[in-house]
């Protein structure tokens, strides 16, 4: 059996990694959803002033991402972030905050693989890290150009 | 107490949030507050897209909770088919409303056991990695000519009714012997059935074709900005063998990293607008949340019919969109 500890989590019981994923994940998901609610509160009612003019991203939003990137002057990758005090790209923050989510707590998962010696999902869970990592970065499909 | 706190607070902002959006006075007031109706391409006002959105995508949640599919499958289709938005932008909403989903029932499903982290991890890796290529891949369609995704959409949609027409899960799935993959990564797990109190072992057979499968998957998941839990499920049950609820948790707990992958694509390309993604997230959650509470009193089978006859349509509608027909209009 090339993997020797597969038994290590086989319980009916969540695993305490486990539960803290699920915590992490809980807090993190409803802040999200919180600051995305309050942003875009915000935001429509302009209390900040968005980098696009509301009209101008109804105006366009029939079009392609390219043409209404050029059109909108918006930005790609994670060049939003100098973005943020403005009244639509403060909606980034909850929409990022979500999809950071999963890199965070696949790191809560580690020790208790490395503790048991499972190279195996030790492996899945680097791996995966690395993936998501380099979705976000920005690298993948020109978002960082 | 703090779950309890949160949900209190989330469930209270939700509804107050619903309640903003969807008073037409508020509308009017911040659009007053703008000096006066700002129109939109169209000649409505700003707020009215993002408003029908909103209440539209509210119904949807209910709808997607009985009849037990994810909200993106049913979001894509839809609203690029019968909304003035770019299938770009609807495909980028679409994954974000798919991940929110899936992240707000992920705690529950882990805490209870439910969603078992033997069988995602390894399928996750694979699918993950595959959504950035169909991502990438559907934005390069995309950039060629969007008809291309539209019709293959449409045609994927009607793939997705025949599947749920003509599937029928299995609660105990009978695994005789596990296949070496399965045994090499120790795929099993312990599922006590909550009406019983009985303990199940479940183990997978069938590995190889099943991860081979999430390549698909993957790459479909992040080519339309679906959520996948519908091709998801039968490739966990029927395929591998793992009961019906394991497969149903974990896959609802594999979409919050599938989609995280491709999310991440579409949000670097610009493909994420906030001012119609997140009236899509907050109504899709809120619709959710009186979805479940609606589960007991309604009718699944009916539902369930209903669902796979809007995902007909609104297959035929991008089939026609992405054709050119103009038989929909």
């Amino acid at each position: 059996m090339t993997n020797d500890t597969a038994n290590c989590d086989l319980s009916s019981k969540a695993t305490p990694e486990q539960m803290l994923y699920a915590k992490i994940l809980e807090i993190g998901a409803y802040s999200g959803l919180l600051l995305m609610i309050i942003s875009y509160i915000l935001y429509v009612l302009g209390v900040f002033t968005p980098h696009v003019p509301i009209e101008t991203v109804v105006a366009n939003w029939h079009h392609g991402v390219h043409e209404y990137l050029a059109a909108t002057g918006s930005p790609q990758g994670w060049s939003w972030f100098v973005l943020m005090g403005k009244g639509d790209y403060m909606n980034f923050f909850g929409l990022a905050l979500l999809a950071l989510l999963t890199i965070v707590c696949y790191l809560v998962l580690l020790p208790g693989y490395l503790r048991c010696k499972d190279r195996a999902y030790t492996f899945f869970v680097v791996a995966e890290v690395l993936v998501l990592s380099l979705a976000a970065s920005g690298l993948v499909g020109g978002g960082a150009h | 107490m703090l779950k309890n706190v949160l949900k209190l607070i989330t469930n209270l902002w939700l509804w107050v949030a619903v309640l903003v959006f969807t008073s037409p006075v508020a509308a009017m007031a911040s659009a007053a507050a703008e000096a006066g109706v700002v129109p939109g391409g169209d000649g409505k006002p700003w707020w009215f897209w993002p408003l029908v959105l909103l209440v539209f995508c509210f119904v949807l949640g209910i709808i997607a909770v009985l009849a037990g599919v994810g909200g993106g499958v049913l979001y894509v289709p839809l609203v690029s088919g019968f909304f003035p938005f770019h299938i770009d932008f609807v495909r980028g909403a679409g994954l974000m409303v798919a991940l929110a989903g899936a992240l707000a029932a992920g705690p529950g499903l882990l805490k209870r056991n439910l969603a078992s982290l033997r069988l995602a991890l390894p399928v996750a890796l694979i699918a993950s990695s595959c959504a950035i290529v169909g991502a990438v891949l559907g934005l390069y369609l995309s950039a060629l000519d969007p008809r291309y995704v539209q019709t293959a959409l449409g045609a994927t949609i009607m793939g997705i009714a025949v599947l749920l027409l003509c599937s029928k899960n299995s609660d105990y799935p009978v695994v005789t012997k596990q296949d070496a993959i399965g045994h090499a990564l120790g795929i099993e797990g312990l599922y006590k059935d909550q009406a019983t109190g009985k303990e199940f072992h479940w183990k997978t057979h069938r590995t190889l074709p099943g991860l081979l499968l999430f390549i698909v998957i993957g790459l479909m998941a992040g080519m339309f900005g679906l959520g996948a839990g519908w091709a998801n499920v039968p490739v966990l049950n029927l395929l591998m063998g793992a009961p019906l609820k394991v497969s149903v948790a974990t896959s609802k707990f594999l979409l919050s990293i599938t989609d995280t992958s491709a999310a991440w694509i579409y949000l670097n390309q610009g493909c994420v607008i906030p001012l119609m993604a997140i009236p899509s997230i907050i109504g899709l959650m809120a619709g959710s949340f009186v979805g479940v509470r609606l589960l007991a009193i309604a009718k699944p089978t009916f539902i369930r019919y209903m669902v796979i006859g809007v995902l007909f349509f609104a297959g035929f509608k991008a089939l026609d969109k992405g054709l050119g027909l103009g038989i929909m209009g």
